[in-house]
């Protein structure tokens, strides 16, 4: 199981923390900066869209600064077609193969849509991209995501930037007791309880974008959601004890005094 | 058009001419061309043609 892995990695490169912080929502660079540190994250995620001939120093500058890998998105795209060519955009901008592959089917709950996803997935993974999926929480769609050839899989706990947290826990159980590939959580995460929750499910990692950079102290949240992953996974690794309708005294009986 | 603006470039431009006026730096930047992308390698054998419709792109911030 994905979580009962000493190292998180992905496609053969490990990554020195299980937070993947989402860059969407930083109100500035400084802020970025900040929050990079505090998170220790490893891999950040990035929009591709157009230069602007005005704007100062980059977010890649930031991210290369603090040895954080990019990982670019195809946020924005509704078919296949979109997504493949942004993807091959992100590779020649940014010199990786890695892509976060979003095609989203809903304006309005951004929900992915598993039919066009599904079709960029395989498009991709056969040109040697590696991809990893913004899914629904859908076993059996991330089942054919990985037998696609992604690099992981990211199931949503709820709608991006919604903050309701995991809104099906047993799916995302159920997607990390099948799946050979790395499970990463994406998207719905509220506060830190959440990513501790997502890897006690048996999540490999957690990403967090909107939950931190819009929080009221996001540097702050970013230290709070570093030590929630990290509690989880101790958690999950540990084993929970199972639970009871009625209580189990912790206390002995034996050796009760008679008063 | 580049970047859903009308742009007019001067007769010969290349892509890597059309990259020098629009960005300050060429780092972390791909073009597309036609819904094509041009590797940059190509950029300065790319001559711009007529209603060529052009995509200049780079990182923002983003989930």
């Amino acid at each position: 199981m994905a979580a009962d892995r000493a190292d998180f990695v992905i496609a053969g490169q490990a990554l020195r923390s299980r937070l993947v912080l989402g860059t969407g929502g930083i109100a500035s660079l400084e802020v970025l900066d900040a929050v990079v540190e505090a998170s220790g994250a490893a891999l950040a995620t990035v929009a591709v869209r157009r230069v602007d001939p005005a704007a100062r120093g980059g977010i890649l500058d930031v991210l290369r600064a603090r040895g954080v890998a990019v990982l670019p998105n195809t946020a924005g795209c509704f078919t296949a077609a979109e997504a493949v060519l942004t993807a091959k955009l992100a590779r020649e901008a940014f010199d990786t193969d890695w892509v976060k592959l979003e095609v989203i089917g809903d304006e309005d709950t951004l929900l992915p849509d598993a039919v066009e996803l599904l079709d960029a997935a395989e498009q991709l993974c056969d040109q040697g991209f590696v991809v990893l999926p913004y899914t629904n929480d859908d076993p059996v769609l991330a089942r054919r995501l990985e037998q696609a050839g992604c690099a992981a899989v990211m199931p949503l706990g709820s709608p991006i930037g919604s903050g309701l947290g995991i809104r099906n826990p047993h799916n995302i159980a159920l997607i990390t007791e099948a799946s050979i590939v790395p499970v990463i959580l994406d998207a719905g995460i509220g506060t830190a309880s959440d990513a501790a929750q997502a890897m006690e499910l048996g999540c490999a990692g957690v990403m967090v974008a909107t939950a931190i950079t819009r929080a009221r102290d996001p540097v702050r949240m970013a230290g709070a959601f570093r030590a929630a992953v990290e509690a989880g996974h101790q958690a999950r690794l540990a084993g929970r004890i199972p639970r009871r309708h009625r209580a189990q005294a912790s206390s002995p009986v034996d050796g009760l005094a008679d008063l | 058009m580049v970047n859903g603006q009308e742009h007019t470039v001067a007769p010969g431009a290349t892509v890597a001419d059309l990259v020098r006026s629009w960005c300050a730096s060429p780092t972390g930047i791909a073009v597309a061309r036609n819904r094509e992308v041009v590797p940059r390698s190509e950029w300065d054998s790319t001559p711009l043609m007529a209603r060529d419709v052009l995509e200049i792109v780079t990182a923002a911030a983003g989930g």
